[in-house]
């Protein structure tokens, strides 16, 4: 059955822009391999955020700032809120090999310019739409807009689970 | 209509037509795997294949540069991973000694000019320099590449950037990068495939493009090409290279143009690659410590202006100078030019050729109050410890070595 194009929860904020792998996983802690230690050390080194692993409920979505994940090509930038049970992350744009890396494993990130003026805070319940790129803030009752939906690849890889299934279903096993 | 480069090396690798924004499936010569990220492909290459063969197990090669050699546990246990992962696939390791894993894929010519090369190092665009598409790309995607010897692009857009006129000394390449960085900003080439043209790009050594093309990450581009030609030719010993060059009528989003002539030594001041300032403005500012080397700055040449300016002298009094050659074949020609003896005798640590210097941990971090003047290509906050880094060209980097504090450098 396919995965829901609507993704609900209670939104966090980051709003800045440019954050770069060390700022969301340090490179101190590169040597993790385990998904279930990566969550804690989340945002642990950017100043005003080091508490979002305590803050961030499974079910939330995060929102943030242009260039997101730009940086080194570190898996486990977007492992960690995987970790943490966040299931979306917004983001006025994002860095080519972050994108990449959320897509190839099936971590739902949607690219919505104008996202932190759109008028949302922190903790209001927001639905986005994966398939058509629209938001809607529940808590405040109004639309956000709309942002760029998912591509062709993202939405089947997304559907597939991860890259592997998506080759093996495409016939590009090798 | 006319391609650009990505566009032509992309024809060339793919069944699929090539556009921009489209989805390909593309080809991949070489698919590579540094220490830091090797183990987590080798984890998601078992889980889901199992004990299958690597696609092409001649050119799908580990580098190790992160930790040469590993200084802690964890890291001594992946490249351990890699080893014994390689040695059941009959892989080639490029190992502890050899050197940054981008240079050591240029400089062992394991790609040409026209090859595709992905690899967990998000600098291994630096290829563009030698017209090779290099990508750097997560553990997931690089385990599937291992496998099926293919992966799924999206065609970026293109954009250009028109190098005239000649560096005048002493500004360096590093200075010319850094100058399009302060142009251009931190996400000036987001997404984009960028082709160096004019006469002030073949004018460059394959050296100055490496430093150059190793810098389009940090404006958030895809990778950066310089055209393959004489230059290029001579490095790959005269061998026959594909013809990779953009169409004149190739389509751009964008051109901008910079004339090298007008470059001027500069900084980029600690935080942000893209905060760049002539060297004059940040001059006087105390320096505690130097680090030479990276994927930007460790080739011989580069390691060699230093040395020039640092010949017969000693850095100023407390100011700790790191050098670290790019690659093993740096080492020996340091070793064989006299240039190791130079930096020796001027008071440097001289250290593994590697990332040390760069990534975290191998040769020292800055700590509170510190302040480091480097090569690399990156300056973020906490990246290189608690201190504050400007980034740098070799030669500025050595005068703040002499003298202790922001200089710009003479002729
Ligand atoms: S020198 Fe630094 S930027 Fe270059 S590959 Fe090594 S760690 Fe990455």
């Amino acid at each position: 059955m396919d995965k829901p194009s609507k993704i609900a929860g209670r939104v966090l904020i980051v709003p800045k822009h440019n954050i770069d792998t060390d700022m969301i996983f340090h490179n101190a802690h590169l040597a993790i391999t385990d998904i279930k230690q990566m969550g804690r050390h989340t945002f642990t080194s950017l100043d005003g955020f080091k508490d979002f692993p305590e803050k961030a409920r499974p079910g939330d979505i995060l929102v943030s700032g242009g260039n997101f994940g730009c940086g080194s090509s570190r898996q486990q930038a977007v492992d960690c809120f995987a970790s943490l049970g966040v299931r979306l992350v917004v983001a006025e744009s994002f860095g080519a090999i972050y994108k990449r890396n959320a897509i190839n494993s099936a971590f739902p990130i949607l690219t919505f310019p104008g996202i932190l003026g759109a008028g949302v805070s922190e903790g209001d319940e927001v639905e986005f739409d994966l398939r058509t790129g629209e938001a809607f803030n529940r808590t405040k009752n109004a639309s956000l807009g709309k942002g760029q939906p998912f591509s062709g690849v993202q939405w089947e890889i997304y559907q597939a689970g991860n890259l592997f299934e998506y080759g093996r279903r495409a016939g590009e096993e090798g | 209509m006319g391609k650009t480069t990505i566009e032509k090396i992309f024809s060339l690798r793919s069944r699929d037509a090539v556009a921009p924004g489209s989805i390909i499936w593309l080809d991949l010569d070489v698919r590579s795997a540094r220490d830091f990220g090797g183990a987590n492909v080798v984890k998601n290459f078992r889980a889901h294949y199992g004990d299958a063969p690597v696609a092409d197990p001649h050119r799908t090669v580990f580098t190790f540069d992160c930790q040469v050699p590993a200084n802690t546990i964890p890291y001594a246990n992946n490249q351990m991973t890699c080893r014994l992962f390689a040695e059941g696939q009959g892989m080639r390791v490029f190992d502890v000694d050899a050197g940054i894993g981008s240079h050591v894929t240029i400089d062992n010519r394991l790609a040409v000019p026209g090859d595709t090369v992905v690899g967990t190092d998000s600098h291994l665009n630096i290829l563009g320099a030698a017209g090779i598409f290099g990508q750097g790309m997560g553990d997931v995607d690089i385990a599937f590449a291992f496998k099926t010897g293919r992966t799924w692009f999206e065609v970026p857009r293109s954009m250009r950037i028109e190098l005239t006129g000649r560096l005048k000394a002493p500004a360096t390449a590093k200075d010319a990068v850094l100058a399009l960085l302060g142009m251009l900003g931190s996400d000036g080439a987001l997404d984009r495939s960028v082709d160096f043209t004019g006469d002030g790009a073949s004018a460059l050594t394959l050296d100055e493009r490496i430093t150059v093309s190793s810098m389009v990450t940090e404006m958030a581009g895809i990778i950066g090409f310089f055209p393959v030609d004489g230059e290029t030719a001579e490095f790959y010993g005269g061998r026959d290279l594909p013809a990779i060059a953009p169409d004149p009528d190739a389509r751009y989003e964008r051109t901008v143009t910079l004339d090298l002539g007008t470059v001027v030594p500069s900084v980029a001041r600690p935080g942000s690659p893209s905060d760049v300032v002539p060297v004059r403005e940040a001059a006087g500012r105390k320096v505690h410590s130097v680090f030479i080397g990276s994927c930007t700055n460790g080739r011989f040449s580069d390691l060699h202006v230093a040395a020039g300016i640092l010949k017969g002298k000693r850095v100023a009094p407390g100011v700790m100078l790191k050098v670290v050659p790019s690659t093993r074949g740096v080492w020996q020609k340091l070793l064989e030019s006299g240039d190791l003896q130079t930096l020796f005798e001027a008071g440097a640590i001289v250290s593994q050729a590697g990332c040390g210097g760069c990534a975290s941990g191998q040769l020292g971090m800055t700590g509170k109050g510190e302040v480091q003047v480097s090569t690399s290509n990156r300056n973020f906050k906490g990246k290189q410890g608690d201190g504050d880094t400007y980034l740098a060209s070799p030669a500025t980097a050595a005068w703040a070595a002499l003298t202790g504090v922001l200089t710009e450098p003479k002729e």
